[in-house]
């Protein structure tokens, strides 16, 4: 039996104390990780989102910049690979995807949903999109409507700005960013006045 | 591949947190690409790729290349199985 | 840079896995095909070398639209898919 195949929590023992003896990871390094990347979660994405629909000179930033528009309202980016934008219109639904592993923009939206992991949902994504989002996620992009799938496959991550649901006039930030959820982003889900 | 896809929230563990993290360190200290990382993933035998969970593939890519590239050894990595 | 924003591509029909053991960023379905490039992302370094921890020159990379109808016959032809691939695997049809 080859070494690589031990299982997995032992290799990950075994690779850690390794590392911790070569003082290239510590445990307390881990750990610091961990804080970090858990406090990574839609919420921020949803905080950039809520932005363009009320801000539309941040809206223009987001758009040309995700980087730099996440990095103004504050949210970690550095280290972490390019954000695009892609914005839903009347005219186009965005729906992301990474067929090849499991791209997903983690800065703005944190660890990717386990679906979004998944064979199935990779594979359908791109060979039949209109059907998984109605079949999955009741999600119906009407005939009228482009659908655009963005495979992830290099060194940017995609994020969706949805359009802004009816029945949310007036509404400020903090009440907008609530209603939008992580698959919204990811475009499987489009927001809707809660 | 055309199963319906199981949309339901699963949370990580904490295995999955610490290979997570160990991933992102190696990376912040040039040890390891996710490119690596991805290489080793699609190098695992089909059988086995089935078998792991979606960690249990990020650390055996990761002790592969860290095998590799000599960061560690065969033998360092074997005593340090054999201890624990 | 070859290519410019509307410029029409052809990603290579090429399969260097049936060679050996390589890391390849441009999917499958779309080796063969054509599409158009909607834009310029910038220079990253080649990651078929960098999977292998080789020093990996930073090599042009694009976003290319494909129509569906392109890739499979019984696609909504009106719909798309937009990828990120390499200029080394592109060529002019």
């Amino acid at each position: 039996m080859s070494i690589l195949e031990t299982d997995g929590s032992r290799l990950l023992a075994a690779v850690a104390v390794l590392l911790d003896r070569k003082g290239l990871v510590s445990d307390e390094a881990i750990r610091e990780r961990i804080a970090l990347t858990d406090a990574a979660e839609p919420a921020q994405g949803a905080r950039m989102v809520a932005r363009a629909w009320t801000d539309p000179d941040f809206r223009a930033a987001m758009l040309a910049d995700g980087t730099q528009a996440a990095e103004s309202l504050g949210i970690m980016m550095r280290g972490m690979p390019p954000l695009g934008v892609l914005e839903n219109t009347a005219a186009v639904h965005h729906l992301v995807v990474c067929t090849l592993c499991s791209c997903y923009p983690r800065a703005v939206l944190g660890y990717p949903p386990f679906w979004y992991k998944s064979a199935s949902f990779r594979a359908r994504a791109v060979r039949n999109p209109r059907e998984l989002l109605a079949s999955e996620w009741k999600t119906i992009v009407p005939a009228s409507v482009k659908l655009r799938v963005v495979d992830s496959t290099a060194d940017y991550r995609w994020m969706v700005l949805p359009l802004r649901p009816a029945g949310t006039d007036g509404w400020d930030e903090a009440r907008l960013a609530a209603i939008v959820r992580e698959g919204d982003m990811i475009g499987v889900t489009c927001p809707v006045a809660a | 591949m055309c199963e319906p896809v199981d949309t339901n929230p699963h949370g990580l563990n904490d295995f999955d947190r610490r290979v997570d993290a160990v991933r992102q360190l190696l990376a912040a200290k040039k040890l390891l690409s996710v490119d690596e990382l991805r290489r080793g993933i699609e190098a695992i035998p089909q059988a086995e790729y089935h078998r792991l969970s979606y960690y249990e593939r990020w650390i055996r890519s990761i002790a592969d290349n860290l095998l590799r590239t000599g960061v560690i050894t065969e033998q360092e990595l074997q005593s340090a199985l054999d201890e624990t | 840079m070859m290519f410019a924003a509307g410029d029409t591509v052809r990603v290579k029909d090429e399969w260097p896995e049936a060679a050996g053991p390589v890391h390849i960023r441009t999917p499958h379905y779309v080796r063969g095909v054509t599409g158009q490039i909607v834009r310029f992302l910038g220079d990253f370094p080649n990651p078929e070398d960098l999977a292998f921890a080789r020093p990996a020159e930073k090599k042009p990379l694009y976003h290319v639209c494909f129509r569906t109808g392109a890739i499979w016959p019984d696609a909504n032809p009106d719909d798309d898919v937009t990828i990120e691939i390499f200029e080394h695997w592109l060529e002019r049809p």
